[in-house]
């Protein structure tokens, strides 16, 4: 496990995480010794950076904000130009428990692209109304488009392999939802394999989940716009290789 | 139609044309961008000077009242300026997207790069 760890760099996107960012750090590197960390400050306003850094992260600081997507996409560029097979994506509020990372990993040996899914049986994560009717919906279409059972395809708890980490690091998608549900469309599109393991999800530690049937509305027509365009969209404009 | 109607109509196209060359000769506008005002000018200039030729290319296209054929092209033709100006803009936000992902790194490897250095430890 630790060769695998050598060659996995952890990417964490924080934006105005400053609370809970250097916890989350301190956590993962007890939890998952020797392993490489980077925290993509998404242009915060307080002292995420700071707090990542006196934690003993490697943090790239954004200068402005561009959404998950955008820190992502810095994450992966790092992985190729600084020789790392596998990304994987860990929330910085501390709701992904990082004992899951080496299952993630060795789960990566026979996939592309490995999904934390939240729920698959584990922890007592609990979504509920328009949003869950959303989940099920995006999960059944992405599954038939991936041909594997998918049940969480919101989950930001993720192991990429070398060959998604090459396709993401120059085609994650940077819209709002798409770095979630596009990535998918695009992995599956491109060929790769993808595939699920259950993990315990904790609750945020800050911050609770809107309710708000307008918002939940907006949710779903936001997540629709970006599933009809990923699959939409022209097979060249995933081409790995090409220039910008 | 009076005179001073028609001297305007003609006025005001040749003005458009003037700011439109004068931009583009300061290299103020681009070529691409100052295609469609040059085919406004051009248009307004024509239907200008020439009036006949739009109640002759409103009764080709069986517009009514030539007046209408004037609004339809002047409303379309800023509508697909506005339109090549969104795609601009999005072209622009992820060139911008790129550097600034590209800084981000830049920057960490600067400063992994220092205080790998033994001189500005600490």
């Amino acid at each position: 496990m630790s060769a695998a760890f050598d060659k996995t760099l952890i990417v964490m996107p924080a934006f105005n995480e400053e609370a809970s960012v250097a916890e989350v750090v301190r956590e993962v590197a007890a939890k998952l010794p020797g392993i490489a960390i980077l925290v993509v400050d998404d242009g915060s306003s307080d002292a995420t950076t700071k707090q990542a850094r006196s934690a003993g992260a490697l943090v790239a600081t954004l200068p402005f904000n561009l959404g998950v997507g955008g820190a992502m996409r810095v994450g992966f560029r790092y992985a190729i130009e600084n020789g790392f097979d596998n990304v994987v994506q860990i929330d910085s509020d501390g709701q992904h428990d990082p004992t899951s990372v080496p299952e993630l990993l060795a789960t990566l040996a026979s996939a592309d692209l490995v999904l934390g899914a939240r729920f698959a049986g584990e922890g007592d994560y609990q979504v509920r109304g328009p949003r869950q009717w959303a989940m099920v919906v995006l999960a059944s279409i992405l599954s038939r488009s991936s041909r594997t059972k998918l049940t969480d395809t919101t989950s930001g708890y993720r192991a990429s392999g070398p060959r998604a980490v090459a396709l993401f690091a120059e085609h994650y998608p940077a819209e709002y939802l798409g770095d979630t549900i596009e990535a998918l469309v695009i992995a599956s599109r491109s060929g790769l394999v993808i595939r699920q393991v259950p993990v315990s999800m904790r609750p945020r530690a800050g911050g609770v989940p809107s309710h708000n049937p307008f918002r939940a509305a907006a949710y779903l027509g936001r997540a629709a716009l970006a599933l009809v365009f990923a699959f939409i969209r022209p097979q060249s404009t995933y081409r790995v290789g090409g220039s910008v | 139609m009076s005179v001073t109607s028609y001297v305007f109509g003609i006025v005001a196209a040749a003005l458009i044309l003037v700011v439109v060359v004068e931009l583009l000769r300061r290299r103020h506008l681009r070529e691409r961008h100052a295609i469609w005002w040059i085919i406004a000018g051009i248009l307004a200039l024509i239907a200008g000077v020439f009036p006949a030729t739009l109640i002759w290319v409103s009764q080709l296209v069986g517009v009514e009242v030539p007046t209408n054929l004037v609004f339809f092209v002047s409303i379309a033709i800023l509508f697909l300026v506005c339109l090549q100006h969104s795609s601009e803009l999005t072209k622009l936000e992820s060139k911008t997207r790129t550097l600034a992902e590209r800084l981000a790194i830049l920057e960490l490897e600067v400063r992994e790069r220092d205080t790998s250095r033994p001189d500005n430890e600490g």
